[in-house]
């Protein structure tokens, strides 16, 4: 089952490969991965998506529990959490078929950040299956190159 | 065995927390240097005096040689040179697991550093407190292979409890109060500080913390109050309860209540290798070792038990056997300082987080509220029944009368040591087993061995550490030829240090635990385990200044004991036993744990059951999977001659009293 780990780190050099180390080492697969500061420069959060049966997603949790500069855990797999990702894609596009590919992009509220002679890029914003729409719709014109971050997420603010 | 009565305040007064166990042992700010302008290296060196360390072992070179200086100056400080730093961090894991305080390593960068890789290891998989403290390259040149730079935070960093490589001066006070908080609080385990030489040379104020500010670091040590009247009430229900202790009574000082619960319920208790010492083995109770070579009763106790309560203990396989079969009908209550020991590898009916002497102790208080008391007997006379019957070792056992036979060596060893001021040493192999069957340990901190790691080399060095931090008691350290040759070079140490250690190998001169499973498992295809030409320990010993004989006759066995351990200064004892002993009782890796090879039967008299054939079937041809299947699980044919058939329970049990009868008239 895929999980998504939200992770608040010291923000100290070496702590991500004792994270990243410590689930590799367990024999586990990290899909995705992003890391940034929070509003406490003191503080990163770490999100990181993985596939794991129960057990062993506890297992993990806990070992993670026991790294000293691992503050907090928490698990956003279900509903009650927000999940985006940022992918570019340069697509092949030549004059005449231009529009056609700007049309795609605002159906999907994704922008053109650049245009050469033959080719547009396009950023998207959004979870993995609108991510995973744009880029099969992209492909009927050729994607030169692509680019996409790991997850972040965030729990809903049901009760604020 | 008198106990002041208390009330459950003051109990919990005296509860330890990681405030108490983690407290700065010295005088912290309060020493004189407070507040004095000083180099990093002075820093360092007034910071583990704030922490009250008496002894540090290690070994110089370049980018530690400004800490060597400033050592140069301590007079509360007595530097143990070794001879490598792989026996340093062994001696102080030997000098942390007899005393009890964090052990500190001081070793240079580069080779230095990684020398000590192996002796953090086997600490942090037996969960012991240490500061290692590494010289490192100067800041301006890490990350540029410059000349002995290694990158030991990241080499370590799977092995290590958690670790630093100094960034400023104006942490190193901070950065060393907590190494030695989180090496000592929660579960106990290494931490490597790794100082850039030049901050080693900068000047800085000395501040020295008492206090820790570490929000992300916050052990457990209370168990949850509900948790705590769960397990009672399953304990109360119980027929057939099993103390499962572990390191962590040791770890946890938790041996009072351990035994006071095991007591007032009436309950059997199974140690670990970890465990030993932990339970004095003259108490009834004790059942002693259990696991692949456990007693046949232990083992048969784990199995037949219908609640497991695990005590600071990790359910290693070498315990549990086949885990599909360990235990079948218990429900689990398992107390663990780690909550990541708990339903790692056994489901749990009641898990309890917390230190393990403070939730005994308040299972003592819940039972004693609850009125509970005993059940009848029936179990504990089953669990003597097996014990009667299934015996490590037996003098009738037919074996060549012109041989030191190990088990022997083992009893009379344990015979002549002081069971309350002496600490024995293992290495690992053989020898370690049969010291876990046959060595009786009274006090905890007296049996060091290395369980997790398996580290061979571990126990010759830690008998040093231990020596040094008990000089009260005699240190025997049992070593097997291979191991002993692993860290053979410390014994410049012992004697330069006058240390009265005394080492006593038990020289089948090949590496016996190896060769036993070659024998067993691998159609006595002896690949590289003969260790011949052995060198001659004894003129070794010599050598190095130490006294040492070598004895082959069994019956000058007793008297070469004695002689060992009443030459003074450091003795070795070479004892010649056949490489073709083997271990036994023997749970076949991968197989249940009552499916013991090799066990001793007194009610078919005293023959060993179930033995092992050692060549495969003749005629056919092995598959080419016969290894590994035997390996990892595979059962083999009993051997043609043995027609004993299994006994079920009852008939054991009837057979058990029959025992006692013969053996009255064998008296006779």
């Amino acid at each position: 089952m895929k999980h998504v780990l939200s992770v608040l780190v010291e923000n100290k050099p070496g702590v991500l490969s004792r994270v990243t180390g410590l689930i590799s080492r367990r024999g586990f697969n990290i899909e995705s991965l992003s890391v940034g500061t929070t509003e406490d420069t003191t503080i990163s959060r770490l999100t990181a998506v993985m596939d794991a049966d129960d057990v062993a997603y506890e297992q993990i949790t806990k070992q993670l529990h026991k790294l000293v500069s691992v503050h907090k855990i928490s698990d956003l797999t279900d509903e009650g959490s927000i999940d985006r990702e940022l992918a570019l894609f340069k697509v092949n596009a030549t004059p005449e078929r231009r529009s056609e590919i700007i049309e795609i992009a605002n159906i999907f509220r994704a922008n053109i950040v650049d245009v050469g002679r033959n080719s547009l890029t396009i950023e998207v914003t959004g979870d993995e299956s609108k991510l995973q729409g744009i880029e099969d719709l992209l492909r009927a014109y050729g994607i030169k190159e692509m680019v996409r971050t790991g997850m972040i997420a965030m729990s809903r603010s049901t009760k604020d | 065995m008198s106990r002041v009565k208390e009330t459950p305040q003051e109990k919990d007064m005296q509860r330890r927390t990681a405030q108490s166990a983690g407290a700065c042992r010295g005088l912290g700010s309060q020493t004189p240097k407070q507040g004095q302008r000083m180099l990093g290296a002075e820093a360092i060196v007034a910071s583990l005096e704030a922490e009250g360390v008496d002894t540090v072992f290690g070994y110089p070179g370049g980018q530690a040689i400004k800490i060597y200086d400033a050592l140069y100056d301590s007079t509360q400080i007595n530097h143990i040179l070794a001879r490598h730093e792989q026996g340093a961090v062994h001696m102080a894991d030997g000098y942390a697991r007899s005393t009890g305080k964090p052990g500190v390593v001081i070793v240079t960068s580069g080779p230095g550093a990684t020398n000590t890789v192996t002796g953090i290891a086997t600490a942090y998989m037996d969960s012991i407190p240490l500061v290692v403290i590494t010289g490192q390259v100067p800041r301006a040149v890490i990350g540029t292979d410059s000349f002995q730079e290694s990158d030991i935070v990241g080499i370590t960093m799977p092995v290590v409890k958690h670790s630093y490589l100094l960034q400023s001066t104006d942490e190193l006070t901070s950065v060393i109060r907590e190494a030695f908080y989180i090496a000592s609080t929660g579960r106990p385990g290494p931490v490597l500080i790794d100082v850039p030489s030049d901050l080693a040379g900068s000047e800085m104020e000395f501040i020295y913390p008492d206090e820790v500010n570490l929000p992300s670091y916050k052990p457990t040590y209370k168990g949850n109050a509900k948790q705590v009247r769960a397990a009672c009430t399953l304990l109360e229900q119980s027929e057939r309860p099993l103390l499962y202790a572990g390191g962590g009574v040791i770890a946890s000082e938790a041996t009072g209540e351990l035994m006071e619960l095991s007591e007032r319920m009436g309950i059997p208790i199974v140690t670990t290798l970890m465990a030993k010492g932990g339970v004095p083995a003259s108490y009834p109770l004790n059942l002693g070792a259990a696991g692949m070579h456990g007693a046949k009763y232990s083992n048969l106790a784990m199995t037949e038990c219908d609640l497991i309560i695990a005590c600071g203990a990790r359910f290693s396989d070498r315990v549990t056997g086949r885990l599909a079969e360990f235990a079948p009908h218990a429900k689990t209550i398992h107390i663990d300082i780690d909550p990541a020991e708990i339903g790692k590898i056994r489901e749990v009916d009641v898990p309890i987080v917390g230190d393990l002497k403070g939730v005994l102790a308040s299972m003592i208080a819940q039972l004693e509220k609850d009125g509970a008391e005993a059940r009848d007997d029936e179990w504990l006379q089953l669990v003597a029944g097996w014990r009667k019957r299934y015996p490590f070792y037996h003098p009738d056992l037919a074996e060549d009368a012109g041989e030191i036979i190990p088990e022997v060596v083992m009893e009379k060893l344990s015979k002549q040591l002081d069971p309350m001021h002496s600490i024995v040493t293992t290495e690992v192999g053989q020898h370690q087993m049969w010291a876990h069957q046959f060595i009786d340990r009274e006090t905890p901190r007296s049996f060091l061995s290395s369980g997790g790691l398996g580290t061979m080399g571990f126990g010759f060095p830690a008998a040093i550490g231990a020596a040094i931090g008990r000089p009260d008691a005699c240190v025997v350290c049992i070593a097997g030829d291979g191991s002993f040759q692993m860290n053979s070079q410390e014994m410049a140490t012992a004697s330069i240090n006058q240390i009265p250690l005394k080492v006593l190998i038990m020289d089948n001169r090949c590496l016996g635990m190896v060769h036993q499973w070659q024998k067993l498992f691998y159609q006595e295809r002896y690949s590289q385990t003969l260790l011949e030409p052995i060198p001659n320990f004894v003129t070794l010993a010599e050598a190095y200044g130490w006294s040492g004989a070598r004895v082959e006759d069994p019956e000058k066995l007793d008297e070469a004991i004695a002689t060992m351990l009443n030459t003074p200064g450091p003795y070795l004892l070479d004892v010649a036993i056949s490489r073709d002993q083997n271990v036994y009782p023997m749970v076949a890796p991968g197989a249940a744990l009552d499916d013991v090879m090799g066990a001793i039967d007194v009610a078919i008299g005293a023959v060993r059951t179930d033995m092992p054939t050692a060549q495969a079937p003749t005629g056919a041809t092995p598959s080419p999977c016969a290894k590994i299947d035997a390996q990892f699980g595979g059962r083999w044919q009993a051997g043609p001659d043995d027609k004993t058939p299994r006994l079920d329970r009852q008939q054991a049990q009837a057979a058990g009293e029959a025992v006692v009868m013969s053996g009255e008239e064998a008296g006779e």
